[in-house]
């Protein structure tokens, strides 16, 4: 965290959180033990060597908390459940509500003018030191009228509070890419935060939803090293987002075996053969959920026996469909006018128009061209 | 057939390269249909089916990228038949003249059609267009390869096109070129059986030996 600590921020926080977090944790009721089992379990996560696990501890120790605020656009609320859900309540919570959430829609207490005067706060005494979680797109279209907060369009308060964060947190794909609101033909105009504010620092968590862990490794990450983590092109972590779903994915065995699905609740689901001619997206998706998963851990989509939707690629509802088929549908063509069936015919009428050429050919009189008479 | 004679015209780089194209391609391409909609063919979980197709779908992809790229270094250190320019002759007068005058003999409206010594002019830019298209495979192939290894070189080098394409169009477009190559050889093998049974200049077996049946002395 870039904020300066010491007496103003212990001022400005008041006087809880000139204690460290884990007695903090204490507090709640948190032992030592899940503590250190859970600062583990984040340097596993961010992929670090276990021998970071102590640094963690300490890094957290230690910690002043940064401001949150989280704001929410053009969503369905997912991400915040998948916060809220995550566990009940886990460490991960309690490091996520020791950043001080000064502003979250859903969870906050404070409603009205008056909330909207905790975030104008916020953004005015804490210029690039707060963090700041976006859920949710976007909208452009005539001029972002579409999703408006206490009477301005997200688009204004995104470039307002992203502009004076020290970095924001796209969560979700709606956040990310614009998500299922800009799935075509995108009647708001919804986009991601990066290309809404193309001047925030932006870290992409997409995800339909997010997986709260990656969160929380994330904030970890920037407590522990004081800076964002490595990103792909896309923008999203390296730790989670680094590598495909196919390559860690409990049934690859199987796709490499040859033994595929070839109907719902066919003998090859029942044994959990992979799903890949099912039209799983998991060798063009990358995420960590064969490792983290879901809902503390205890599943994701092909753990459960349907395929990956690909819904942390950008624009997957449009790129990732139709969701049962291994390619998408040829643009511009009715629905049954596959790939294949377009190859195909290109072959055959290819071959079909060479032979009535070599028929015609058969039969032309005179051809001078058979060279070796001529000269 | 006094007035023939055999000349070396296609040199051993350019028969190398083109037999070597027909059996990657046609590796590749039975693969290719294999790992775009596989069969159930392993039996157990300790099988290796779709592993062994793949790998022997890469291995091809690696030989048909050297070839190309040795058949486009040729295209600047051959003879004059193997030269880039065969493949170009929309550039000058007279291969726009040759150009038409196949295309007429194509057609039926006309009876005679040129007699190139290396490739017709029509032909030459097909040719062109194939080695987009081969250039298109090969990019696309090894942009979504690489993507197993994100942290690679050749992830670094092509990462970009899946920023730029989805890798879903990514894979459509290796899929449907796929079908243009189909085509493509399709009509390939017939010209080249029409072109031998009508100029008699033995174009088939020249991509054998090399020597072509022409008529002057140039
Ligand atoms: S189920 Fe999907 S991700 Fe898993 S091995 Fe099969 S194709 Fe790959």
């Amino acid at each position: 965290m870039a904020r300066k600590q010491g007496s103003d921020t212990e001022a400005t926080n008041g006087l809880e959180f000139q204690d460290s977090v884990s007695t903090l944790l204490e507090r709640r009721g948190v032992t030592r033990r899940e503590f250190m089992k859970f600062c583990t379990a984040m340097s596993a996560a961010l992929a670090l060597p276990p021998a970071f696990a102590p640094r963690i501890v300490r890094a957290l120790d230690e910690v002043k908390r940064p401001t949150l605020v989280w704001l929410e656009f053009q969503s369905c609320t997912g991400d915040t459940e998948a916060l809220l859900r995550a566990s009940n309540p886990t460490v991960a919570e309690i490091v996520l509500d020791i950043l001080s959430i000064d502003y979250a829609e859903t969870i906050m207490a404070a409603a009205g003018h008056l909330a909207e005067a905790n975030l104008d706060k916020v953004v005015r005494e804490e210029k690039g030191t707060y963090i700041a979680v976006v859920e949710g797109s976007i909208p452009m279209k005539d001029d972002g009228i579409y999703c408006c907060i206490a009477g301005r369009t997200a688009l204004d308060r995104a470039r307002e509070v992203c502009g004076g964060a020290f970095a924001t947190l796209a969560v979700g794909t709606c956040a990310s890419y614009g998500g299922i609101p800009a799935a075509a033909p995108n009647p708001t105009g919804a986009v991601g935060v990066k290309a809404a504010v193309p001047s925030a620092t932006v870290v992409n968590l997409p995800g339909c939803p997010l997986n709260a862990d990656n969160l929380t490794a994330t904030v970890v990450h920037f407590l522990l090293f004081k800076k964002l983590p490595a990103t792909d092109g896309l923008g999203r972590p390296l730790f989670a987002y680094g590598k495909r779903i196919h390559d860690n994915c409990e049934r690859r065995p199987h796709f490499d075996a040859g033994q595929y699905v070839e109907a719902w609740g066919d003998q090859a689901h029942r044994h959990g053969h992979c799903l890949y001619k099912m039209g799983c997206k998991g060798p063009e998706t990358f995420h960590n959920c064969p490792t983290q998963r879901y809902n503390d851990k205890t599943s994701w989509p092909v753990a459960a026996g349907h395929g990956c939707a690909g819904c942390s690629q950008p624009m997957f509802w449009d790129s990732m469909t139709p969701l049962y088929k291994r390619l998408p549908n040829v643009p511009g063509f009715g629905i049954e006018a596959t790939a294949d069936k377009i190859g195909l015919g290109l072959a055959v009428g290819t071959a079909a128009a060479f032979g009535v050429h070599g028929v015609l050919s058969a039969f032309r009189r005179g051809d001078d061209s058979e060279g070796a008479k001529e000269d | 057939m006094g007035h023939l004679y055999e000349k070396y015209v296609w040199e051993i780089p350019v028969r190398a390269t083109h037999w070597v194209n027909v059996l990657s391609i046609a590796v590749l391409t039975l693969t290719g249909i294999y790992i775009g909609s596989p069969a159930t063919l392993g039996a157990t979980p300790s099988d290796y089916v779709m592993g062994w197709v793949r790998f022997v779908h890469f291995t091809a992809a690696y030989l048909f990228a050297v070839s190309v790229a040795s058949r486009i270094y040729w295209a600047f250190r051959g003879n004059r038949y193997a030269s880039w320019r065969e493949f170009f002759p929309i550039l000058t007068p007279a291969g726009r003249r040759n150009m038409l005058a196949t295309f007429r003999y194509y057609t039926f409206l006309c009876k005679k059609g040129p007699q190139p010594v290396g490739h017709n002019a029509l032909a030459g830019t097909t040719y062109a267009l194939v080695f987009v298209l081969y250039l298109v495979m090969i990019v696309t192939g090894f942009t979504l390869y690489a993507e197993h290894a994100p942290l690679g070189t050749m992830h670094k080098l092509t990462g970009w096109l899946l920023v730029l394409f989805s890798n879903q169009t990514l894979r459509l477009t290796h899929h449907c070129v796929m079908w243009l190559l189909i085509g493509f050889a399709i009509h390939h093998v017939y010209s080249a059986w029409l072109m031998d049974v009508k100029e008699r200049g033995g174009v088939m077996s020249s991509m054998f030996s090399g020597y072509k049946a022409v008529r002057t002395k140039d």
